[in-house]
Formats: C-alpha cells, structure tokens, sequence
C-alpha cells in the first residue's frame, strides 16, 4: 500500500486544521510511515464475508423521556471562551475580505 | 507517616462508619502525604485541598446528626484529569485545555459526591488519553513510586501512581486501550475497565468513542469493586450507557470462590515479546489458580494476533473527529487571534500549539485512514478484523468463564526510553487491547515481581460482557492466594517515595 509522503502529510494536516510547521514535516512523515506499515497489516486476515463492526454494543434509536430541566445559562456557558462580546462567543472573521 | 495512609479504602470506610476516625482526619493524613511526596511522584496536576476539606467536614457532620451515608462516605479519591469537575481545573493532560473550568461535573463525579466521596484532586495522564507512559502529558511525566527513573503507565498514570505511593486509596481512571489495566500492572495496583456501556461517559473528554470507558482503581480487589458499583449504572445522558444492573461485583469480591471454574490461557497473549520474568510469574499464577480449583483451558484467539494493528486504525480515526471540537473558539487557547487572520488560520494556529506530538500524530493518521481512497483498505477493513476479534471471544467464552494473560509485557520501563518511539510504545497496549476492541470488561491485579528486575507485574483477567462480577471473584481469590503466599501485600515491598 501506499506510503506517506511530506506532502501528503502537509495536506493531511491542512485537512486537519493543524499549522505544523514545515521543518517538523519530514520527521511527522518518517514516523508515520512506520506506523501505517505496521498498521498495513489488517489487510493479512480474510475477511471477505465479515460485516464491519463499527460498535460493541447493538443499539439503535436510543431516546430518553423529554423532559424540561434546568440547563447552562449563558454565562456559565462562555466561562470557557477564549473571547466573549455581547454574551457571544466572538470569532476571527469568516469570510474573506472584500 | 500517619498510618492511616496505608489503609485500604474498606478499612478507612470501617474506621470512618464507626467514628475511630473523621473524614478530615484522613483528608488531611492524604493531603499531608501529597505535599510530602508528590513534588517527586508527580502524580496530580492539580490538589484541591479547601474542596477536600470541605467535602470531609460536611461528611463528618452529617455523620454526627445521624445520617445515613455510602459506604464510601469519607475516603479520599484521585480523579483522572479527563473528567469535567465544575469548578475544578480539567486540562486532558493538554495544553489546549489549559486553564478551562468546566461549568459542570461529568455523571461519574456528580456520583462520587453524592456518595460522600472526597475528591482530593486531578490526575496527571498522557495527553488526551495517548499513550502508555504518561510521558506525553504537557505538564511533565509522573515517576513510578517503585523507580523514580521509571514510567507508571499510562495513560492513566498518574491515578496508578497516586495509589501506589499512598496519596490516595482510591483512584478513576479511563480505559480505551488499556489506560487502566497497564497502569495498575506496571505499579503493582488494580484497575478495572468496565464493560462498555457499563459507567457513564457523560462528561469525560473524548478519545475514541467506540472504546473509552470509565473505570475504578485500587490497591485491593475489594476496594475496586466498592468503588465500580458507586460509578456503574444506566445513565440517560449517555446513549451508549447499558440500560440493565449492575453486576453483584462487591459481592463477588467478597466471595473469591474460583473451585470448578474453567479459566482459559490465551495462547497469542504471551510468549514472545513477553519479558521472561512477565511470563514466569504468568505461568506461576496460573498454577496457582489451578490449585484454588480452576480448570486451565488453552484457548486460541487467532486475529488476537491483528489486534494491535486494527485499534491504531480505529483509534485515530475516531480521535481525528472527536478533536475537531478543540478549535480555540468555545474553550481553551486560541492562538494568533491578531485581527489580520482568518477563522481556519485561528483554528490551525491554535491546534499546532496546543497539542503534542503524539496527539497530532495520531490526527493526522485517523485523516489519512478515513480519507477517499483509502476508507477500505484501511478503517473499513480494521472493522472487519475488529468484527473477527469479537468473534474469536464469543468462541472462547462458549468453553470457559473467564481468560486470563499478562497485563503488559514488559515491567516499567525508563523515562525517555520510547519516547522516539512510537510503535515501540504502542506494543505495551497488545494484550489490553482485545478487550476494548470487543466492548469487554477487563481487571488487571499484581502477580507478584519479576526476578530480573524487582518491578510488579499484573495478570489480567477478562470476562464476557455484563460478567464484570466474575472478574472481582477470580480476581479475590488469587489476590487472597497471592498476598498469603508473599506474607503481606505487594506494596508492602516497594522502598517507599
């Protein structure tokens, strides 16, 4: 199988929205080839008739009575923001200019 | 040193329920024994002595008016930093979380409180639940109580470490590939990973979704067991918590009757890659479990052998999604947020300096596994071999009650040793990932030292879902064989902090 290059992983983590920086991408690139041979090993063992499983425990449409409770206010809600205006979590602009 | 820091948790509970002792008393003996040592063991990221204090002053007074408490009510606990504690720090271990005070408790804690259990502080852990050694957490590693120079485990480290040099005696810990179990192996303790589903996940930081679960730590079997049925049950904020009771395990610690059970030898878990000492004690445990009355089954688990592979797909695959929330825009760091950049750029900036190594490592291996093109060859088929592995223990349990394996395969390694490492690191995690992988509960107890080196061992005991139970009643019984075979328990034989 395929293996990883520095470039892939500049786009993996473009994708993944981590700004590594580019002296650090050969070494990520190193190892983590290493690792995806080891892993590469799944594909060893006939699996041609099993059902993936994704869960251990069969469950399906799990719901809990709908019942009002008391919930977070605002406040205690954006305790944890890293910047707050006008009781709203305030961000970096969206789009871009212009 | 007070000797109530030695005492197991259901000793404290005995003392404590017929007022010999007040829970401030034994909060502060912990609290004093944390100052003393825990600048060298490193096993809390953050002690909070008034919080202590006060929970053990109201025990006491609520104990004085004549109110029925737990039976825990007034033992002093350490808390794995991945748990949300309102008002408490909770950092994952995670430079990303630096600071961040969650506005509520994870169900886990609301239920510690509510048995009167006196949370002493937050645990040191591998970032993000990542790792075997506690070496990857953003605030330093914790030393092993028995080798400063060693690691103790991880990534629930530092909980294993806490117990060990008697800072607490009773810990949680979670558990997605073994974060419990080798821990407690590599610090002569016990840890316990539930079945999944079996403890509420509700508000406990996220790793990978379709393993982690939260578990009970201790230095005796009994101590666990009281501590996992305060934890276990049906949670409906958490739709993957098991609607069904919780199984008799306090019961089963109690009864440690083992006489006609059939426990099974995992052939692929063992042998080589196992340091000789971790296989001689093995061997001389299982013999002793036979003479308890067990029969000894060999049982084979062929894809066992794919175990290791199939999580380190499935695991960063679902990590690289759980970790997307951590974007510096609700809670934690947000970096480079100077007015010129954009949102992504914000997002990038913060991930990079935020998170570790082996976090991003990890992140960009589950992207690449779930990306087009490579979803069969890789997190597909890593399902199927999980679906194979499931398959292999339905078998196994079909012929005997329980299986048993050594818990790591090597003793504590040194600091620094794999860090370079990560594949190397990603092997202490082959016998305790099968459980995981198939939604099963799991135990980890000491089964003696190993010659070569002096350092603890454990054995692991696993069991078919919703049998938790069984794991406490094999687990009582070897530990009672054990521990009058060595004359007094095996923490009694490490040199002290």
């Amino acid at each position: 199988m395929a293996g990883i290059s520095r470039d892939d992983v500049a786009h993996l983590a473009h994708l993944a929205r981590i700004d590594i920086p580019e002296s650090q991408l050969a070494h990520y690139a190193t190892q983590l080839d290493a690792i995806l041979d080891a892993v590469a090993k799944v594909s060893g063992l006939d699996t041609q008739d099993v059902v993936p499983m994704s869960h251990p425990v069969k469950m399906e449409n799990v719901f809990r009575e709908d019942i009002p409770a008391p919930s977070l206010n605002a406040q205690q809600a954006l305790s944890g923001a890293p910047a707050v205006e006008d009781s709203r979590f305030r961000v970096p602009r969206i789009l871009d200019e212009e | 040193m007070s000797e109530l820091i030695r005492k197991d948790a259901s000793e404290l509970a005995a003392l404590l329920s017929s007022s010999e002792v007040s829970a401030v008393e034994v909060t502060q003996a912990h609290l004093d024994r944390i100052s003393q040592v825990d600048k060298k063991v490193h096993a809390f990221l953050h002690v909070d002595t008034a919080g202590a204090l006060a929970t053990a002053k109201d025990i006491d007074t609520r104990r004085a008016a004549g109110e029925k408490l737990g039976v825990l009510a007034g033992v002093p606990l350490a808390l794995k930093d991945i748990l949300a504690t309102q008002g408490l720090p909770t950092t994952v271990g995670s430079r990303i979380l630096e600071g961040w005070i969650p506005p509520y408790d994870a169900t886990v804690v609301k239920k510690l409180r509510e048995a009167g259990i006196v949370i002493l502080g937050k645990t040191n852990m591998d970032e993000f639940a990542m790792g075997s050694s506690t070496e990857h957490s953003a605030y330093g590693p914790t030393h092993n109580p028995w080798d400063l120079e060693r690691i103790p485990g991880g990534s629930g480290g530092g909980s294993s470490a806490s117990l060990a040099a008697f800072e607490a005696p009773l810990a949680i810990g979670t558990d997605t590939g073994g974060s419990i179990r080798q821990p407690a192996a590599v610090t002569g303790t016990v840890g316990v990973k539930p079945t999944y589903g079996g403890v509420s996940r509700y508000g406990v930081v996220a790793l990978a979704s379709s393993l982690d679960q939260v578990g009970p730590c201790g230095r005796t079997v009994l101590d666990t067991a009281l501590l996992h049925s305060v934890i276990a049950g049906h949670d409906p904020m958490d739709q993957t918590s098991i609607n069904a009771p919780v199984p008799s395990v306090v019961q089963a610690a109690q009864r440690g009757d083992i006489a006609g059970m059939r426990i099974g030898v995992v052939k692929e878990l063992g042998g080589e890659g196992y340091q000789a000492g971790v296989q001689q004690r093995f061997d001389e445990a299982v013999v002793v479990l036979q003479s308890l009355g067990a029969e000894i089954v060999e049982v084979s688990c062929p894809s066992f052998d794919y175990a290791l592979a199939a999580y380190y797909l499935i695991l960063p695959s679902e990590c690289s999604s759980n970790l997307a929330k951590f974007d510096g825009i609700r809670f934690g760091m947000r970096e480079g947020d100077d007015g010129t950049r954009s949102v992504e750029q914000v997002m990038s900036q913060t991930r990079a300096a935020g998170f570790g190594d082996e976090v991003i490592r990890r992140i960009i291996l589950g992207t690449y596994a779930l990306s087009a093109g490579y979803y069969d060859a890789y997190y597909g088929q890593a399902q199927k071999v999980r679906a194979l592995i499931a398959q292999d223990f339905a078998k196994a349990f079909a012929k005997v009650d329980v299986l048993v394996s050594p818990t790591a395969p090597t003793t504590a390694f040194k600091i620094g040793e794999k860090m370079d490492d990560p594949l190397a690191m990603y092997l202490n995690d082959i016998a305790t990932i099968p459980v995981n992988l198939a939604g099963l509960p799991g135990m980890s107890l000491p089964m003696g030292l190993a010659p070569e080196d002096g350092l603890p061992v454990g054995i692991q005991i696993m069991a078919p879902a919703m049998a938790d139970d069984r794991l406490y009643n094999v687990g009582a019984a070897l530990e009672r064989a054990l521990v009058s075979q060595w004359g007094a328990p095996i923490l009694s034989s490490m040199a002290g902090v």
